[in-house]
Parts: structure tokens; C-alpha cells; sequence
């Protein structure tokens, strides 16, 4: 587990010219010459069109994929250093089908870090039923019952309460609301940006919808084949020169819905 | 051939022996269902994570499958310590013919969860024996036991041929019943054996659902 130092002052997750290939030596190159620094309590958005290498970026920082080239770095530690299981029970993972066990209920897919980490029986109850309720989800009603019981937006709370279980500093999620309905999605948006200020987690958040980034992040990293090719502030991205970015800025307007 | 009154009659005549050859059976097709579980179960784990070694193990598995079984039961005759007259020759040759259901359905339950499902337990700091032991093999229960319920009923019908090598059970029946010339014969072999591989089959199927519905 990532120790709680209150005190760390430096950055919390930190790409140092990055390269990423599929075959180490020959590959294709998914991530190219990547330097990108995440501070406390920030939620970094990485956007980008299917390809581009967000997940992959994503996948390095919790030692899924290792470099070819280059550091990744949390709190101050190469990700190649950290035994890959401890660094990833410190870091809350949140996908798009949420990846619940289908054979386990509501309560001990949430309590999967706590029992991994051996909590004890009580502390790891009172930890379910505040995690279903920090998500929206009545304990007594929820925390039996099994994922296919529950339609893909409670699935999606169900994931981000399992995320969130073991307190971890990180929270890394892939277009966690990518394949809900609109109106679900626009929900589970709005109460996840409340959530974020109120946790102070430092969070990276991959999608490919620029409304989704302009509305949670506190910073937008743009990548085209594999290079950030933009970062800015929600309220100055539209306004940086590059085709990329007047691209992804031209599908808000012709995306239907595009009101919002 | 359907069974007439004299049929019956003889049945009833002679119901001890049919028990008595019944639970033989059963006793054969037990032992070799367990030892064939115990290599198959723990085969299809260890070769998920190894390609090179599933196509090996899966080939060799469906080449004994090809094997017809009066052939085999008399290739294992000649070999030393497992082989001979009786019933650890046909145990061996059983637990050959019912290892293939077992490895394949093990593999194809165990390689075929939602990848999904992986990627979290692996984000979520499991380790490979945890996503093995408490993940992918639980998921993929229902589908082994549909290979184990496949095995038994193989091993049910193949096990009236181990008779041929002096192994005992119904077969016993069936092969004194060809050499006599008597239908009776055959089919107190052959109807308890049938009645056998039903309940088998009914009883996993049960408990295959059971499990299916979690």
C-alpha cells in the first residue's frame, strides 16, 4: 500500500520521457517521449481518439505495462521498483464495464482490497456500507444482492465504491461512464465531480468526450498517436492553436445533445 | 429387444448378481473418475498460462480418446506395474478416456472469463494464484463440472468393456450374454448400465445448473 505521507510534496505520479512499444525492441511505438507530472489532488483528464495511447499511459502508471524507455514515477518511486502488487492496492481502478465478480455480492466486491489486506470483520463492514452510501447505494437494499442484479449505472457505482474501498491516495479510471445511457452518464458525471472535490484523490481519467473533460478536470492532456500534443485548463483548452484540439472542439458542436 | 416376461423373470431370478455387478461398477467408474479429476483439474490450471504446453497436453489427451477402447484396454495388458488381467488395468485405461472432457472443459472454463473481470482483479492488486483461485476457477466451475458429467457418462459405457480384461461389472453380463447367445443376459448388463449413465448425467446436470446460476 502507498503510505499516507501528508507531508509528500512532490508529485504523485511523474512521466519522464516515456516510451511505450508493444514488442519491446521492434514495436510500434504507442507512447512516444511522454513528460507529464500529476500533483496532489488533481484530477488530469487524458483525451484523446480511440489509438491514441490513453489507456496505455493509463495502464503504465499502475505497472500493467512497464516502459520501454524512460521513468514512471509514484510518489518518487519508479514503478519498475515497486512490488507491482502493493503499488496497485494503493491505487483505485475503475473501468468501463466496471469488471465486477459476477460470483461475488455488492458487499464483497467493495470489500476485494479490504479482505486482500486482511481488514478486520467490523472495520471492513463499516467500510462497505460508508462506500455504498458515499456512491448513492443504500446498504441494506444493495449489499447482498449480486452485479446482474443491478442495472449498469448502480454496476458503475458498485466499481467506483470498490475503487475507493482500501482509501487509496490514486484513482485511475478508464471511460468509466463510457457505456451508459446519456442520461445515466450525465447523472454518475455530476455526482463523481462532487465526489472528487470533496476526496481530494488524486484521480486520472481517460475518455474520448471532450464535454466529459471540460466538465471534471481540473487539467486536460491531450494525445494524438501517442504524444500530448495539448495541456491546459478546461477553460483555456479551446482556445490552444493546434488541428487536434480544433478537431475534438468542432465534435461539440456537431455531437447531438451538444446543449448540455 | 425389448424386454419380454421371461426377461423379466430372469431380472428378478437374479437380481443379487445384478446388484452385486452394479455396484462393481459403480465402484469402477468412481475410482477412475476421481484419479481422472484429480490429474485433469490441476492440468487445466497449470497450462492457462502455458500455450506451448496446452496444445501438447490437449493432443495427447484426444489422441487416447481416439483410441477404440477394446484396443486400448488390450495395449495396457503387456505394460508392467500398471498393466495385466483386472481392475487396475481398466481403472488406467478409464481414467485415459475420461481425461479429455475433464482437461478441455477445465481449460475452455478457465480461459474464458470476462476480460473485464481479469483486468480489475489484476488492477486491483490480486495475484495470479488469487485471480486462479478465487476469480477464474470459481467462474469457471459449471463449465468443469459439464466436462466431469460428460467423462462419467463415457466411462459408464466404456467401463462394460473393462469385463473383457477380467475388471468385473456389468460388462461381465454383456460379454457371457454375446458368448450364450442370450438377450437376457446382455440386458441385465446393458439396461443397468443405461439407467446408470441416466441418473449420472441427471444428478451433475442438477448440480451443473445449481451452479450456473450464480
Amino acid at each position: 500500500m502507498i503510505a499516507k505521507r501528508e507531508d509528500f510534496s512532490g508529485n504523485l505520479i511523474e512521466f519522464c520521457d516515456v516510451s511505450y512499444r508493444i514488442n519491446d525492441i521492434v514495436g510500434r511505438e504507442v507512447i512516444s517521449a511522454v513528460s507529464l507530472a500529476v500533483p496532489l489532488g488533481e484530477t488530469l483528464v487524458l483525451l484523446g481518439r480511440s489509438g491514441s495511447g490513453k489507456t496505455t499511459l493509463l495502464r503504465l502508471i499502475n505497472a500493467m505495462l512497464l516502459p520501454s524507455q524512460g521513468r514512471v514515477m509514484v510518489q518518487g518511486r519508479r514503478t519498475v521498483e515497486w512490488d507491482p502488487i502493493r503499488l496497485r492496492r494503493g491505487i483505485g481502478y475503475v473501468i468501463q464495464e466496471a469488471g465486477l465478480f459476477p460470483h461475488f455480492t455488492v458487499a464483497e466486491n467493495v470489500a476485494l482490497v479490504p479482505t486482500l489486506e486482511k481488514w478486520e470483520r467490523e472495520r471492513t463492514t463499516l467500510r462497505i456500507n460508508e462506500m455504498l452510501r458515499l456512491v448513492g447505494l443504500e446498504p441494506s437494499e444493495f449489499a447482498e444482492r449480486r452485479p446482474r442484479e443491478l442495472s449498469g449505472g448502480q454496476r458503475q457505482r458498485v466499481g467506483v465504491a470498490r475503487a475507493l474501498a482500501a482509501d487509496p491516495p490514486i484513482l485511475l479510471m478508464d471511460e468509466p461512464f463510457g457505456a451508459l445511457d446519456p442520461v445515466t452518464r450525465a447523472e454518475l458525471q455530476r455526482e463523481f465531480r462532487s465526489l472528487a472535490q470533496r476526496l481530494r484523490k488524486t484521480i486520472v481519467f481517460v475518455t474520448h468526450d471532450l464535454r466529459e473533460a471540460l466538465m471534471l478536470a481540473s487539467r486536460i492532456v491531450l494525445l494524438e498517436a501517442g504524444r500530448i500534443v495539448a495541456v491546459a485548463a478546461p477553460r483555456e483548452f479551446l482556445h490552444v492553436d493546434h488541428p487536434e484540439v480544433r478537431a475534438f472542439a468542432a465534435s461539440l458542436e456537431t455531437s447531438p445533445g451538444a446543449s448540455a | 429387444m425389448n424386454p419380454g416376461l421371461s426377461e423379466w423373470s430372469f431380472f428378478a431370478e437374479h437380481r443379487a448378481e445384478i446388484l452385486a455387478a452394479t455396484l462393481d461398477h459403480v465402484a469402477l467408474v468412481v475410482i477412475a473418475m476421481v484419479i481422472a479429476i484429480l490429474i485433469a483439474i490441476p492440468l487445466g490450471m497449470f497450462i492457462v498460462q502455458r500455450p506451448a504446453l496446452r496444445a501438447v497436453s490437449i493432443g495427447i489427451a484426444n489422441i487416447f480418446q481416439t483410441i477404440p477402447s477394446l484396443a486400448l484396454f488390450g495395449f495396457l495388458i503387456p505394460i508392467p506395474l500398471i498393466g495385466g488381467i483386472g481392475r487396475r488395468t481398466a481403472i488406467v485405461a478409464l481414467v485415459l478416456y475420461a481425461l479429455l472432457p475433464i482437461l478441455r472443459n477445465t481449460y475452455v472454463g478457465l480461459s474464458s472469463i470476462d476480460p473485464a473481470v481479469l483486468e480489475a482483479a489484476e488492477a486491483m492488486g490480486m495475484t495470479q494464484a488469487q485471480i486462479l483461485y478465487r476469480v477464474r476457477f470459481p467462474l469457471a466451475l459449471a463449465v468443469i463440472l459439464a466436462g466431469i458429467r460428460t467423462a462419467t457418462v463415457i466411462t459408464i459405457g466404456i467401463g462394460t468393456i473393462a469385463a473383457a480384461i477380467g475388471a468385473g461389472g456389468l460388462g461381465t453380463f454383456i460379454f457371457r450374454g454375446v458368448a450364450l447367445v442370450s438377450d437376457s443376459l446382455i440386458l441385465a448388463g446393458a439396461i443397468p448400465a443405461a439407467l446408470l449413465a441416466l441418473i449420472a448425467d441427471f444428478l451433475l446436470g442438477r448440480l451443473e445448473r445449481r451452479l450456473k446460476a450464480v
